[in-house]
């Protein structure tokens, strides 16, 4: 068995969260100035390049990029051959989000979902994270971390098709959902698509779809063609950047299925949406 | 698309003269509040109380800031999304009430009121939080201190970049902007 320090699973996820939310990673960098280049509305270039200006402040002065520095989400990966020393592996990612999140000056923003009351004396500072946990060969701790903004997480959607829908139903679904949201979620966008699985699995497919860098092609063929045939459309809505209009609203659309190969419940075609607004906070670490 | 370099108090001319798209640069004091502060806000107003700061001529600012780093104002401080200040807005508007800054869509009665009380709806990038975060000079909680950030802040801007999203005469740049580009 190989063995990991609790202490040290805290500071490593101390450390990427307050680097994360400070630092625009260089895919949506990348993928911030082509559309610059690309986009033909005078309003949407002058939105993408105070983007760009922001990521350089952002990054020189250490300060968060958005206001909004999210829940905290993690896909984490055991592997069957190691063990945390000093305590729990989960209480170590509370205690590493609550540090960054605190040391960072990042916002606290987790509330009583009734009485909206921020609990940061009782329940922890911007506790509690989103984790899923997954069992893997091998003898590291691989933890991916997303800080995930309400204003991007308030309109995206899961449904459940009927098998007969196909792929025009589920085009038509990402479509909607796209349209619907507008302004709202801080275009551009990455759009998350999780398809197959059970209603709840979708959804959390979705979410992890938008781990994956821009610009890396799908590893199916045919989900890559889908993927790049729906941004191309999802461009046509014209929404462009905070959605004053223009042609670069969606910087890339990523599709997840349920494996091995695509698999969902005979009766069943579930799908979900989950929108990434640009100010994309995604990293991972392997302890 | 005009460019204007704007004081608060905003005056009646002052808005009359903006139209959806145009670039604006303000200057002076806003509010920050978001739904909780709203909330209060506005039962303040139903029950005949004084309001912690002068609504006439004032611009409201959606925002809940993160925590400032020793020596700073403020923290990051980007626009949150406006609908859901929605329910709250028109009172405001109708008690002298000239801006609201955040990002996203409003309903059609903010809209309304915005046309026949004669007050803007501004959108700030959603996101370009430290950027904006430049433009705010001083900051200073003048009521509800225990909500955290959703605090009432009076916050001191110079050349604050916003873009006037609804304007007094029933425009909407989301809805325009949107058409112009759209391909069928
Ligand atoms: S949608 Fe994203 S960029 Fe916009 S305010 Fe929320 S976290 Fe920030």
């Amino acid at each position: 068995m190989r063995v990991v320090k609790y202490d040290d699973i805290v500071k490593a996820i101390r450390d990427m969260i307050i680097y994360s939310t400070t630092h625009l990673s260089p895919d949506m960098k990348k993928a911030l100035e082509e559309a610059y280049e690309n986009e033909k509305s005078e309003v949407s270039r002058a939105v993408l390049a105070q983007l760009l200006e922001n990521a350089v402040i952002a990054e020189k002065e250490w300060k968060p990029l958005c206001q909004d520095t999210g829940l905290a989400i993690y896909f984490v990966k055991v592997g069957e051959d190691v063990k945390v020393e000093g305590g729990s592996l989960k209480d170590a990612i509370y205690e590493g989000t609550e540090k960054g999140y605190k040391e960072g000056y990042l916002r606290a923003s987790t509330c009583d979902c009734f009485t909206r009351a921020n609990l940061k004396d009782t329940v922890g500072y911007n506790l509690p994270p989103v984790i899923y946990f997954d069992i893997v060969p091998g003898d590291k701790i691989e933890i991916e971390y997303a800080a995930k903004g309400g204003g991007s997480e308030n309109v995206s959607r899961a449904t459940v098709l009927a098998p007969a829908a196909g792929k025009e139903g589920i085009k038509e679904f990402v479509k909607k959902v796209v349209s619907d949201a507008g302004p709202n979620p801080c275009p551009p966008l990455v759009v998350g698509v999780g398809i197959g699985g059970s209603f709840d699995y979708a959804a959390v497919m979705s979410k992890h779809a938008l781990f994956r860098d821009i610009g890396t092609p799908n590893p199916d063929p045919e989900l890559d063609a889908l993927e790049k045939e729906l941004k191309e459309e999802l461009n046509k809505l014209g929404i462009g950047a905070m959605g004053m209009g223009g042609t670069e609203t969606v910087l890339a659309v990523h599709i997840e299925t349920f494996q091995p190969g695509r698999m969902c419940h005979i009766a069943s075609l579930p799908v979900a949406v989950n929108i990434q607004c640009h100010s994309s906070r995604h990293s991972h670490i392997t302890l | 698309m005009a460019e204007y370099r704007l004081t608060t108090p905003l005056s009646d001319e002052d808005v009359s003269k903006l139209k959806a798209g145009d670039i604006v640069y303000l200057n002076g004091t806003l509010y920050t509040a978001r739904d909780a502060a709203h909330k209060r806000l506005v039962d303040l107003i139903l029950s005949g109380e004084e309001l912690p700061f002068d609504l006439k001529g004032a611009v409201i600012y959606y925002v809940g800031p993160t925590p400032p780093k020793p020596g700073e104002p403020i923290g990051s401080a980007g626009p949150t999304t406006s609908y859901r200040m929605d329910p709250y807005a028109p009172i405001l508007i109708e008690h002298g009430l000239k801006g609201m800054i955040g990002k996203g869509k409003r309903n059609q009665a903010v809209r309304e009121a915005c046309q026949k009380h004669k007050a803007v709806y501004f959108g700030a990038v959603g996101g370009a939080a430290a950027l904006i975060a430049k433009a705010i000079k001083k900051a200073e909680v003048i009521a509800y201190p225990e909500l955290g950030p959703e605090a009432v802040r009076r916050i001191e801007v110079e050349d604050f970049p916003v873009v006037v999203v609804n304007d007094t005469y029933g425009n909407d740049l989301y809805e325009e902007g949107r058409k112009l580009w759209e391909e069928k």
